[in-house]
């Protein structure tokens, strides 16, 4: 399999720009005439960039809108507002052949590879529908050795290429997920939770072919997780989100080392380490409470409700996502510091 | 909002006379249309007053599957519980009648499930929920059960207990939700508690709360837990000892330092180095290689020699028995001291 064209463009410019994002999902009230009440906030303004050949890590608890940002990125669901330039287009704006184009260039790998996969196909129809709806994209009569080519790619015996979807295992399955994204030679694709319905002896593979998939062909990742763990072994940069905002933004080491935003340390030392000799020397942040509901947020900073920090001027000021002084990385916190001598 | 440091636990006391749980020599079996899958081949654990055993295994592994033998609620058919002692303060479970097993559960051993929403009834108020036992097993009135709810759900740390009590499931969140079924689980004071995947279902904020909460519980009530699941992280938390499970056995036993230290089974060593560590940075993940074993075709031998590094002919011709390492430390595999002395480098 030859690497993509457009390998040789440069490794690091940007290649995706996410313009303040925003979705809300009306509710509406009433039968005959329906009118709507409120909104729940999914996704309220998310900014980022998206570098050539970097893993860009989306950690966040359910709920906090990361899914949602996957689906629109995706076009699966339509933003309320807010521009995605791809190719020096604009994503969220394209219709018919040009959103058909664009699509080309992002794919995605979905969570539950048990559901994603169509029971009724075989794994070479379902790895060659990509194929179908784009036919410039390989030949017809060369479709079969492509799909073959591709179950190599991700370590599947091409072999196989007749059998139908309950013949794999879970982590089979996200292989062959894999292999549908990868049909179009995508530049970007966007792992919505790829390893959490998996097995931890099984989750180990797919992130070492998610990898090794990267090194090859230069992809660019979207990484969605809400384990921790993973995202910081997998990801070159890190988002974190709350409540439909990214709080935190910056480079692995400026997450995990020196994060500066309160829910980023708080999420952070919740996270159970495999080694029984630290855990009474961690220092664990608990959290009260539950995150409030995306259709009320609370005003001002969204994670004030349950922040140790919280004071007035986090009630009535939004704090932005901008540099601080505590550490030149983004963070949303009008209080922001590096916690002294974190677990 | 508290910062506050993990607790030790205390040293776990031992009754006097033999143990207040034991498992011994289990063998459970699924008779299916398409064949018989051995879903547990001679699982041998024990769990003493006041300490916390955790049975840690992947999905197909039979850590569940226990857990309901002792608790009585496997589904048979296709489930057949072939041969083995469950032993509660030394009596038989097994061989008791149904009605006997019902004044155990419970009130003796209870036990929580992963899925807090499945597990209630959604077209009833948790407060009746709650008190359900209470009323039926305990005799209570209606008054004095919808009190004691109340204390309950004050005893999880449910906020406005009294408020919420007429409230139902799909209202809650879903660490409130899995407090509720903590509450249902103590309403009658067990000794044992079974916790099947407690938070795998939550985030990792509640999920800290959530195991505060249990361990918290099991302190001041003073009871005994097994905790089963599939995360290492959680494990090294909150557990004294720890059973490794692999194709329906214990693979490895010891221990919680020691195990994490030197695990002394390679299915182990595997699986702590395949975990991405928060606190380990630029880390090479290394892979089990393969999958688990179909349980209707266990491999001959050791049925982790398909995917072990440390295979050898004896692997493959002779089931390896527990070997006994010292320090109450079992592993059963052939090259268990090897194992352990490259894993302690």
């Amino acid at each position: 399999m030859t690497a993509p064209a457009s390998s040789t463009k440069v490794r690091g410019e940007t290649i995706l720009s996410v313009d303040n994002v925003v979705k809300h999902f009306p509710i509406s009230q009433g039968v005959l005439f329906k009118k709507q009440v409120g909104a729940v906030k999914a996704v309220d303004g998310v900014s980022f960039e998206l570098r050539r050949g970097e893993t860009l890590g989306v950690v966040g608890e359910s709920g906090c809108g990361k899914s949602t940002l996957a689906r629109l990125l995706m076009r699966l669901e339509t933003p309320t507002s807010g521009r995605a330039i791809l190719e020096g287009r604009d994503l969220f704006k394209a219709s018919g052949a040009e959103l058909r184009r664009l699509r080309r260039n992002m794919q995605m790998v979905m969570q539950d590879p048990y559901t994603s996969l169509n029971p009724r196909m075989t794994v070479g129809d379902i790895i060659g529908e990509p194929f179908e709806i784009h036919p410039d994209a390989a030949p017809r009569g060369s479709r079969r050795k492509r799909v073959q080519e591709l179950l190599d790619v991700v370590g599947l015996n091409p072999e196989h290429i007749n059998r139908y979807p309950h013949q794999f295992s879970g982590g089979q399955r996200q292989r062959i997920g894999i292999a549908r994204a990868l049909a179009l030679r995508p530049e970007i694709i966007v792992c919505d939770e790829p390893v959490s319905a998996l097995d931890v002896s099984i989750q180990a593979q797919v992130i070492n072919l998610l990898e090794q998939l990267q090194d090859e062909f230069g992809l660019s990742y979207i990484f969605i997780a809400h384990d921790l763990s993973v995202v910081r072994h997998i990801s070159d940069r890190v988002a974190v989100m709350y409540l439909g905002k990214i709080v935190e933004i910056g480079t692995e080491d400026e997450i995990y080392e020196r994060a500066t935003h309160p829910y980023t340390q708080a999420l952070l030392s919740a996270v159970p380490v495999p080694d029984p000799e630290v855990r009474h020397e961690r220092n664990i942040i608990r959290l009260t409470g539950d995150v409030p509901s995306p259709a009320d947020p609370p005003s001002g900073c969204r994670f004030r409700t349950r922040c140790w920090k919280a004071q007035e001027v986090c009630a009535t000021e939004e704090p932005l996502t901008v540099a601080r002084a505590a550490d030149p990385h983004p963070s949303a916190c009008h209080f922001a510091e590096v916690r002294p001598a974190a677990a | 909002m508290t910062n506050s440091t993990v607790q030790p636990t205390p040293a776990s006391a031992t009754p006097e006379g033999g143990h207040l749980l034991e498992v011994r020599d289990l063998y459970v079996e699924f008779r299916t249309s398409e064949g018989v899958a051995k879903v547990i081949n001679g699982v041998s654990y024990h769990l003493d007053a006041g300490e916390t055993l955790a049975v840690l295994g992947e999905s197909g592994s039979g850590k569940s599957v226990t857990a309901q033998a002792i608790m009585g609620i496997l589904d048979s058919p296709p489930a057949h519980v072939r041969s083995g002692q469950i032993l509660y303060q030394g009596h038989d479970l097994l061989t008791q009648p149904e009605e006997q097993r019902r004044q155990v559960r419970g009130k003796e051993i209870a036990m929580i499930f992963q899925d807090a929403l499945s597990a209630l009834n959604p077209v009833f108020p948790v407060g009746w929920q709650i008190s359900e036992t209470l009323r039926t097993r305990e005799g209570m009135s209606r008054a004095d059960a919808r009190r004691r709810a109340i204390e309950l759900m004050d005893l999880v740390k449910i906020p406005a207990a009294e408020r919420r009590i007429g409230d139902y499931p799909h209202q809650f969140s879903g660490g409130m939700r899995q407090r509720v079924m903590i509450a249902m689980a103590l309403a009658l004071n067990p000794k044992v508690l079974i916790a099947d995947e407690p938070t795998t279902a939550l985030d990792v904020t509640v999920q800290a709360q959530i195991m505060d909460l249990l361990a918290d519980l099991r302190r001041d009530l003073g009871m005994a837990m097994i905790l089963i699941t599939h995360d290492l992280g959680v494990v090294a938390g909150v557990a004294d000892r720890i059973a490794v499970m692999y194709a329906g056995r214990i693979v490895e036993h010891a221990d919680v330092r020691s195990l994490y230290r030197a695990p002394a089974h390679p299915y182990t060593k595997g699986l702590l180095e395949s975990i991405p560590r928060l606190d380990v940075r630029g880390q090479e993940l290394a892979t089990i290689r393969g999958l688990p074993p179909n349980l209707m075709r266990i491999p001959s031998g050791c049925p982790f020699h398909p995917r072990c590094p440390y295979v050898q002919q004896v692997c493959v011709d002779v089931v390896p028995h527990d070997l006994v390492l010292g320090d109450g430390r079992t592993s059963a595999c052939h090259f268990a001291q090897e194992v352990r002395d490259d894993s302690a480098r």
